[in-house]
């Protein structure tokens, strides 16, 4: 056969596999507003940077009629490409194929890629898609999952791993995603639980949607297993490159450093935050007023809202941001908002990302569900994760730092390198009001005038120690500040601490309150 | 720059301040002293079978009722000695987790 021959064979061999599943198939996938696995990779993708292997990869089962049936590409899109310059390894589940089901030739090919990236030391995206494992082929099915998990695992923390959820992704298939640092989800098209509403309904008499039991918006809002959500695929496409511009490629490289630039003037940061430590603002206008360009990229916005986590640029540099937000819940602490910052500073901290901390918190949440739920462990996570961090770690405390709040919020006593404080900052066991009615409870009650005495000692208290000189006498604070020298004082910090090496005892690895 | 709206109070440490409330901390439930009188659902399920009649003395261990529910068939146990008062619900009834199935006097 002459060589033209076989190319043509091969270009036909192509196109048939690159239908996937077929005409009638994609038709329906589209039906439900999605696109087909490939469609995901070229809009995701630098434009023609995608290289595809394992086209030709067929199952063999041969159990319940499946030797007669073929599945183009064993129902998944594996390969690399670049998004913005960057090499990432990629894998898409293909629903128009078998409906995505993960047989033992669709897993390895997916072990496959998940291998490649991490030699290469390159980020891996996973689109998932899928009706779950492929039932015929059995225990096979199950093993396939299982290297899934066990690669996440052994990749985590030495390649970023960002997991799509555009489609089912139900049962055990659920737990590849949980595993990996950044899952995105989109409304209406994501659907993530571990048993679906028919079995609960058998089970338990509950009834419930598939959308209000693991929906875009509940694992966004209600779970915390969601870290982006988007109205539609393209939006979702948008936030991952993004998010891979703000990213290294691996653990032993720093993120791309981009132009500098200043932040806006509008985000005036003299005028944020009130005085009164009552009142509420927007702490993410203060990480706007000192990141470049006021672009702060925030993650799991609508999850926890207390506590605010997300990139933004310092001089060009990617930094990761924590900071208690007043506008909600006062900016507690608590069981969520615990679990949510420890895993962004373990994320900064094994990726080569400087830290900056903004503290306005009166201390951790009271209440029986907390207790309850293990705001012990929880809360404990945060100190874990802000002593363990060997990353530049940078602390500004903008009014109150209360109790056990201020301990946590990445303060010198973790290991902060340096921590800067706002003339109106209050470092404290507690607030005033609380303080007073401990401290001068027998002058209060023995008063004339109870209520007259404790605003009396109230006062005295703030005065005493309702300010940042107690702590800065201390050297717990290395400088009182004016906002307006945040930034420079930010990224003079940054700069000097470009070269940072820490010394931790060799162990096999931590024991943090999971 | 917005100005906050929708604004609450939280009370930490008998200080007050005004914040947004989430969902969550608006729908907790408050909790409530275990009463030993009160029979509840513990899992929502169906009434199978109900062993004792409003009026009758019970002891503390008898069996009460039985919920059949994942799949399981649960006996109810008396917590306390006493009465039964009333008895909210009928053989056959499905009931949500948390329902008051008997109350003892």
């Amino acid at each position: 056969m002459p060589i033209s021959k076989k190319i043509k064979e091969l270009q036909e061999k192509r196109e048939r596999l690159l239908l996937g599943g077929g005409k009638k198939a994609i038709e329906k996938q589209k039906a439900l507003g999605k696109r087909t696995a490939r469609e995901r990779i070229m809009a995701l993708l630098d434009k023609d940077s995608f290289n595809e292997y394992d086209l030709f990869v067929e199952h063999d089962a041969r159990d319940f009629d499946m030797d007669k049936k073929s599945l183009p590409s064993d129902g998944v899109i594996i390969g690399s490409g670049t998004i913005y310059g960057a090499p990432v390894a990629i894998f898409a589940q293909d629903f128009t194929v078998a409906g995505g089901s993960l047989g033992l030739m669709h897993s390895r090919k997916i072990a496959k890629i998940m291998d490649h990236a991490l030699k290469m030391r390159m980020p891996l995206i996973g689109i998932n898609d899928s009706g779950g494992a492929r039932i015929q082929e059995g225990v096979n099915s199950l093993a396939g999952y299982g290297e899934i998990f066990f690669r996440n695992t052994i990749s985590s923390g030495v390649i970023p791993q960002i997991s799509v959820i555009l489609g089912p992704c139900a049962g055990g298939a659920v737990y590849s995603p949980a595993l990996t640092d950044f899952v995105f989800v989109v409304d209406n098209i994501s659907k993530m639980f571990i048993t679906g509403p028919e079995v609960i309904k058998t089970v338990l008499g509950e009834e419930i949607s598939m959308e209000d039991l693991g929906g875009a918006r509940i694992h966004s809002e209600v779970s915390g297993n969601a870290h982006f959500f988007a109205s539609s695929e393209d939006e979702c496409f948008e936030q991952i490159k993004k998010l891979i511009t703000f990213i290294p490629w691996n653990n032993a490289q720093k993120a791309r450093i981009f132009d500098p630039s200043e932040p806006l003037p509008e985000y005036n940061i003299d005028k944020i935050v009130p005085d009164d430590p009552t009142l509420p603002y927007d702490v993410r206008d203060v990480i706007r007023a000192v990141v470049d360009n006021s672009d702060f990229f925030e993650i799991m916005e609508q999850y926890a809202k207390n506590i605010v986590i997300g990139f933004g640029r310092m001089k060009g540099c990617t930094t990761g941001f924590v900071a208690n937000q007043p506008l909600e819940m006062a900016g507690v602490l608590d069981v969520d908002s615990s679990d949510k910052a420890a895993r962004f500073i373990r994320f900064c901290d094994a990726f080569n990302i400087p830290i900056i901390t903004f503290v306005d918190l009166p201390g951790y949440m009271p209440g029986v569900d907390q207790e309850h739920a293990g705001v012990i462990r929880h809360g404990a996570k945060v100190l874990y994760a802000y002593s363990e961090a060997t990353v530049p770690k940078l602390t500004v405390i903008l009014r109150k730092a209360y109790g056990g709040g201020y301990i946590a919020m990445s303060s010198r006593h973790l290991r902060a390198d340096f921590v800067f404080a706002w003339p109106s900052a209050e470092i404290a066991v507690m607030g005033p009001e609380g303080a007073a009615n401990i401290i001068f409870r027998k002058e209060i009650m023995s008063s004339d005038d109870p209520e007259g005495m404790r605003r009396k000692k109230v006062e005295e208290y703030k005065m005493k120690f309702a300010n940042p000189y107690v702590a800065a006498s201390r050297g717990y604070v290395d400088a009182v500040i004016e906002p307006s020298e945040t930034r420079a004082f930010l990224l003079h910090s940054l700069t000097v601490s470009e070269n940072k090496v820490i010394q931790m005892p060799e162990k096999k690895h931590g024991l943090p309150p999971f | 720059m917005e100005k906050p709206e929708n604004l609450g109070v939280l009370n930490i440490d008998t200080s007050l301040y005004k914040t947004r409330l989430s969902k969550k901390y608006l729908n907790r439930i408050p909790y409530e002293i275990p009463d030993n009188r009160k029979i509840l659902s513990f899992i929502p399920g169906t009434v199978l079978d109900i062993l004792v009649t409003p009026g009758q003395a019970v002891m503390r261990g008898d069996d009460l009722m039985i919920l059949d529910a994942m799949k399981m068939q649960n006996q109810l146990k008396c917590k306390t000695d006493g009465r039964v008062k009333n008895i909210p619900v009928k053989k056959g009834d499905k009931v949500a987790k948390g329902t008051l199935l008997l109350e003892l006097e």
